[in-house]
This record gives C-alpha cells, sequence and structure tokens, in this order.
C-alpha cells in the first residue's frame, strides 16, 4: 500500500510563499483562492518572540470529514490517500468546507482574474469552467504524480513526478513520498525529527507533517508532536 | 501562546442556509403538533399543509445556495455517510406522507408525518454536528439543541395558528409548548457548558444573548404567560399568541446566530515551535 504524505519542516520554512506561486501557476487558480498557503504566525511573548511560517493545505486526511459529509459523493479518497473532488458531481453545497477544519476548501461562483475581468493570456488558457459553482482544494498535484509514475518515476525524488509546491521550495522545507515505505525520504525524515500534525485531537490522521526538532534519540519513530 | 490567522467566521453557509435550519425545524415541530392536537377539519388540513410548505420554504433556500442548481439531484448520491443526504431522503417521504395524508385525510398517515417530520430535524442536527470545521456545531448535543428548538419553535407557531383559526388554545399544545421550551433551555445549558472552552471570544459574544434570550424570553416569559392565561380566562387566548410568539422568535434568532454569527473556525494551532540552529 502507498499513502503520499507532505511534510513541512518549519525550521527551513522562510515564509517566501514561492510554493504558494508555484501552486497557483500549475493550477490556475483564481486570484483569491490558494490551495497552497504559509502562514505568518508569532509565537510567545515577549523577550521570547517567534515568527515561524507554516504552510497549510489540505491534509489529505485518511479519515476526511470532507468525505463524509459530501452529499454528492464527489469528494473521494483514492487508494493512495489522495482525496479528490470529481467537479462533474459536486453541487457545490460547501458542505466539505464547512466540514473541513483546515480551512483548504474553496468555491468560486463567477470566474475571477488578476487584473479584473478581463483574463490574462495564461488565465485564459487555463481557465476552466467545470471549477465554478463547485468545491476545489489541493490535489497533491495527483495529475503529475500519476504521469510521473506511469513513466516509472518515483514521486517525492523525480520533480516530473513530484508536486508543484515542494519543487520550488527554495529552502527543502517540503517534501513529499510514500510514508507506507520505509526507505522513503519521508519515512525517514519522520524517523529522524520530531514531528506533529495540525488539529490532531480530531481524530482526521492527516496526511501532512510538521517537523520541528531533532529525534530526542537515535531511532526515535516519532509521532504526536510528542518528545 | 502561538496564534497565526486566528479564527474566522465560516462564509459558506449564510441566511439561505440559515433559513433552512430556521424553517424546516418550525415546520418540522409544526407538523408533529398538526398531526397530534385535535383541530377542526379545514384547519388541520391547513395546518399540515403549512409545516409541509415551511419546510419546503426552508429547503428552496438552501437549494438558492448550492453553486450547481441544476445537479441537485446529486444530493442523494452518498446516504452512506452524508447527513445532508439523509435529510434529503426524509424529506422526501416527509412530503410524500404528508401529501398522502391530506389526500386521504388520514389521522393514521398525519401521524406517521409527524414522525418523519421528527426524524427531518434530528437529521438537521447531525448535519451540524458533522462539521468539524466548526466548533460551536460539532459539539455533540447540538443534535438535541436543535431538535427541542424546533419542537418548541413548531409548538409556538402552532398556539398562534390556533388562535387565528379559532380553535383558542388546545391544551395539548400549550403542553408541548411548556415541555419544548423547558426542554430546550436545558439543551442549550447542557450545550453551553460544553462547548464553552472551545469557543472564540467572538463566536461566546454572539452565541451567549441569543442562548440567554431561550431562558428568558424563550422560555420564563412563555411559562409565566402560560400559567397567566390559564389563571385569567380573558386572557387565554392572548397569552397562548403572545407566548407562542416569544417562543418562535427566540428560537429563530437564536438558530440564525448559530449558523451567521457564531459559525467561526478554529484557526490554525502550532503545538510546537521550531527548535532552529544546533544543539
Amino acid at each position: 500500500m502507498t499513502r503520499w504524505v507532505m511534510i513541512a519542516d518549519l525550521r527551513r520554512c522562510v515564509g517566501c510563499q514561492t510554493c504558494t506561486a508555484a501552486c497557483k501557476h500549475t493550477n490556475a487558480t483564481p486570484p483569491e483562492v490558494q490551495w497552497r498557503r504559509v502562514l505568518d504566525m508569532e509565537v510567545g511573548e515577549y523577550p521570547e518572540v517567534k515568527r515561524v511560517f507554516v504552510p497549510v493545505g489540505c491534509m489529505h486526511c485518511a479519515d476526511p470529514p470532507c468525505m463524509h459529509v459530501c452529499p454528492s459523493t464527489a469528494t473521494r479518497q483514492r487508494k493512495d490517500g489522495i482525496v479528490t473532488i470529481d467537479y462533474d458531481l459536486c453541487i457545490g453545497c460547501a458542505y466539505c468546507a464547512v466540514a473541513c477544519p483546515y480551512q483548504a476548501r474553496y468555491k468560486t461562483d463567477k470566474p475571477s482574474f488578476a487584473y479584473g475581468a478581463t483574463p490574462m493570456e495564461n488565465e485564459a488558457a487555463a481557465h476552466d469552467p467545470k471549477r465554478l459553482g463547485v468545491a476545489t482544494k489541493c490535489t497533491f498535484c495527483s495529475d503529475r504524480v500519476d504521469a510521473g509514475l506511469a513513466k516509472g518515476l518515483k514521486p517525492g525524488l523525480d520533480p516530473e513526478a513530484t508536486p508543484a509546491c515542494v519543487n520550488s521550495c527554495i529552502a527543502g522545507a517540503l517534501h513529499f513520498g510514500d510514508k507506507e515505505d520505509p526507505e522513503s525520504n519521508v519515512s525517514k525524515l519522520l524517523a529522524e525529527n520530531e514531528h506533529f500534525r495540525m488539529h490532531e485531537e480530531l481524530g482526521t490522521d492527516p496526511g501532512f507533517y510538521y517537523l520541528w526538532d531533532k529525534a530526542v534519540k537515535e531511532g526515535y519513530k516519532g509521532g504526536g508532536g510528542g518528545q | 501562546m502561538s496564534y497565526g490567522p486566528r479564527p474566522w467566521i465560516q462564509l459558506h453557509w449564510d441566511t439561505r442556509a440559515a433559513l433552512n435550519f430556521i424553517l424546516g425545524g418550525t415546520g418540522s415541530g409544526f407538523i408533529l403538533l398538526a398531526a397530534f392536537v385535535p383541530l377542526a377539519p379545514p384547519a388541520s388540513r391547513a395546518a399540515l399543509l403549512l409545516g409541509l410548505a415551511l419546510v419546503g420554504g426552508g429547503l428552496f433556500s438552501v437549494w438558492m445556495e448550492i453553486g450547481r442548481k441544476l445537479r441537485a439531484i446529486h444530493v442523494f448520491f452518498n446516504p452512506f455517510t452524508s447527513w445532508m443526504t439523509r435529510e434529503s431522503f426524509v424529506a422526501v417521504l416527509l412530503f410524500s406522507c404528508g401529501a398522502a395524508a391530506l389526500a386521504f385525510d388520514s389521522q393514521r398517515l398525519a401521524a406517521i408525518t409527524a414522525v418523519v417530520a421528527l426524524g427531518f430535524v434530528y437529521c438537521q442536527g447531525r448535519i451540524l454536528r458533522a462539521s468539524k470545521g466548526i466548533p460551536a456545531w460539532r459539539e455533540p448535543t447540538i443534535t438535541w439543541l436543535v431538535f427541542w428548538t424546533a419542537v418548541a419553535e413548531g409548538a409556538g407557531l402552532f398556539l398562534i395558528f390556533a388562535a387565528f383559526t379559532g380553535a383558542g388554545t388546545p391544551a395539548s399544545a400549550g403542553g408541548t409548548l411548556v415541555l419544548a421550551v423547558v426542554a430546550r433551555a436545558v439543551a442549550w445549558s447542557v450545550y453551553r457548558r460544553r462547548v464553552e472552552a472551545d469557543l472564540v471570544p467572538k463566536a461566546r459574544a454572539v452565541l451567549e444573548p441569543a442562548g440567554k434570550q431561550l431562558y428568558q424570553l424563550g422560555a420564563i416569559v412563555p411559562l409565566a404567560l402560560v400559567l397567566a392565561g390559564g389563571a385569567i380566562e380573558a386572557f387565554t387566548t392572548a397569552a397562548s399568541v403572545l407566548a407562542g410568539i416569544a417562543a418562535l422568535t427566540t428560537g429563530w434568532r437564536f438558530k440564525f446566530v448559530l449558523v451567521v454569527r457564531a459559525s467561526f473556525n478554529q484557526g490554525f494551532a502550532l503545538p510546537r515551535t521550531p527548535v532552529r540552529g544546533g544543539k
């Protein structure tokens, strides 16, 4: 079995938003939509204040509340863990959007472009009316992953088979790979580092991990943000 | 302490969605009373029709909110896990039973319609409960709060309806109102105690006054009016109408606030901060 997951190393992320731009460029999302965004968080009390940049988006949960509530079965989960939306089935009720604890879903009812009503050439070329009035979100670039796999490439290692945001990361903070493969890049990173997942207490089993420190001792397997 | 973008109010479900909970709840509660409280023939049929119309109005309102209106039929595709699908199936059953009850003028079918109407309200409660992204909705006790609010609203509207159709104040309707407003106040109390810690101050600030009204204007006032109406015969009908209005409007206000104003998400949490630099 395969489970594709993403990892964000919070020690490395510099908040440059290149991943956000790469995602928008690849997926042609409208101006107000960011499938991959980076939060700028301020942590602590003066004088012990830290600034932390936190990439967020669809967490591709193993137990996704968005899929359970979806009345049209438009939201589904692939065997490899990627949560998908069928734009032809979605009715745009936005139930998934209020069920998602990560605010990862968007619904755009009217076409909108960077410079008003007239799309730029690239926007016109990428505009997909199927995505109007329905829920949209990060796809983990499943089309790239699938196309790469078909060519015998390894997602997470070969850029052609890897999500655009991960490819674009200037700091090497974002990683993608198969968590079920003990030899994969992500499995090694999770074994070597302390990590947590967002809102784990809700039981959604997110497929997006945040690294925050080296593992306490050699051979530490990580888990749940505990030390 | 850590914070990023603070929780913000969801904008996906607005007044149109709230109207589904308001009209659907009131209509379902009203159908319950219409089925079990004896009224003279034209009024009894009109009551059932009004209840169904309210539920239909709520569903029409939420239909106006969806992005792909012509695909609305897809709402029936996921009965296995989606309470929205289940609500839709129950709605079909509700209108079928209601239409049959009206067509055959059958008390038994009206009673079945009432039971289905309660199922409809239960589905509405579960719809909110399944919304994991909104702390004010996902608290499990929301289901019973929504349920008893619907019964209280329905009983309130029924007392008004009965007064204006010359049926006076049926004792069983008054009794149902008393039971429902007390149950609603208790449900609010339990819900409030359990949800309080999860709510951001802004959500608490809007929910609290609406909830308090469920106690005061929504429970104490109707109870006092029912008692006063029982004691002073000349005041009975007026008291029941006022009690009905109080129960009805407080429920509507609460559900509007719950769906539209208190629906903050929980934002993002950072349980650990990055340890930068060498050890």
